[in-house]
């Protein structure tokens, strides 16, 4: 990875992601009538975000791996069905993965 | 609801919503504490982590960038999966234009302040005047805080040495599941986020990193196309 393409990478996507947000809010909002727009739109945040939990939690390079991440994931879903915050599911989930990994090593 | 243009609020109506926005703000703001630390330890500096934080300024598009370069992923994956996750603050303006009737420069600035917690905190009101004041205080604090924590994270995840040890791996897929947690109470959706994490770790053994990712992508949009068309038949059949 050369600092040019990781640079390249910021600030494409980084500009690319306020072009996206300029468009919405300049397009006539007649655009979300179309059925397939307005679809699509409400299913890509799903599928995307479903694919990184799982992506995040189970994959360790190209393998697939089930470890302290997995306990981390089961402590946020408990967390979430519990109603707590975002912060507190997230810290839920990192100090359970933290707390497993330190007891397992000692 | 009364016209938008005219309906004034009462002063402790607008103190109301600005004093919830700016709790949104905070509690989002912390959470810019992970991020940076999450960032440094993928590989990125400290300057390329605050760049993202003040040009993206879009927290799962973010997260997600960073997660594609932490698992050696070519940044060019990491870009394409934060754009297709910017799509959904496209349909965001979408909806938030009408009701805040911003123009001309105005529009062009408060375009990046269109994110998640700002569209939340401005739907719900049934006044421009409210809308505004919401999307204003809760996009401005939003943006501030997440900047200034985003270097503090960076700053503390270049001190504490490895990541793993405080478990920030695992607090990448516990953001994302409460990002995606609202979602799921649409049994549609759930169905899509089931088969577009199966699928996703499902090509995970033969692809780059960051490609996984893109391809659940395309399971939305292959179920958008079909599900739309049966929605149509439903429609006209029903007429």
């Amino acid at each position: 990875m050369t600092r040019g393409a990781i640079w390249f990478a910021i600030l494409g996507a980084g500009v690319g992601c306020y072009v996206l947000k300029l468009a919405g809010v300049s397009l006539p909002a007649r655009v979300l009538d179309h059925p397939l727009v307005e679809r699509v739109a409400d299913l890509i945040p799903v599928a995307l975000l479903a694919a990184l939990v799982a992506v995040q939690v189970f994959a360790e390079g190209t393998r697939l791996t089930v470890d302290a991440r997995a306990a981390g994931l089961a402590a946020a879903v408990v967390a979430l069905l519990l109603r707590a915050p975002f912060l507190v599911v997230v810290c839920v989930a990192a100090a359970t993965a933290a707390l497993l990994r330190l007891m397992l090593s000692g | 609801m009364a016209d938008p243009a005219t309906s004034e609020p009462t002063a402790p109506e607008r103190r109301a919503v600005v004093r919830d926005s700016l709790g949104v703000g905070i509690a989002t703001g912390l959470y810019g504490v992970s991020f940076g630390a999450v960032s440094v330890a993928a590989g990125l500096s400290l300057l390329q982590t605050c760049v993202l934080s003040l040009v993206m300024f879009t927290g799962a598009s973010q997260f997600a960038f960073v997660g594609v370069v932490a698992a050696g992923g070519a940044p060019l994956s990491g870009a394409l999966t934060a754009l297709m996750l910017g799509t959904r603050n496209t349909l965001y303006g979408l909806k938030l234009s009408p009701l805040l009737g911003f123009t001309g420069w105005r529009r062009t600035a408060i375009a990046h302040l269109v994110i998640d917690e700002s569209t939340a905190m401005a739907v719900t009101r049934d006044s421009r005047a409210l809308a505004r004041a919401g999307f204003v205080s809760t996009g401005l604090a939003v943006f501030v805080l997440w900047n200034l924590s985003t270097l503090v994270g960076g700053i503390a995840g270049n001190l504490i040495g490895d990541p793993r040890d405080y478990g920030l791996d695992a607090a990448v897929g516990g953001a994302f599941l409460a990002l995606l947690w609202p979602r799921l109470d649409d049994p549609r959706n759930r169905l899509i986020a089931v088969c577009a994490a199966a699928v996703a770790l499902g090509v995970v053994p033969v692809t780059a990193a960051g490609v996984p990712v893109l391809v659940a992508g395309g399971v939305a949009l292959l179920a958008g196309a079909l599900t739309v068309k049966a929605g149509d038949r439903t429609r006209r059949s029903g007429r």
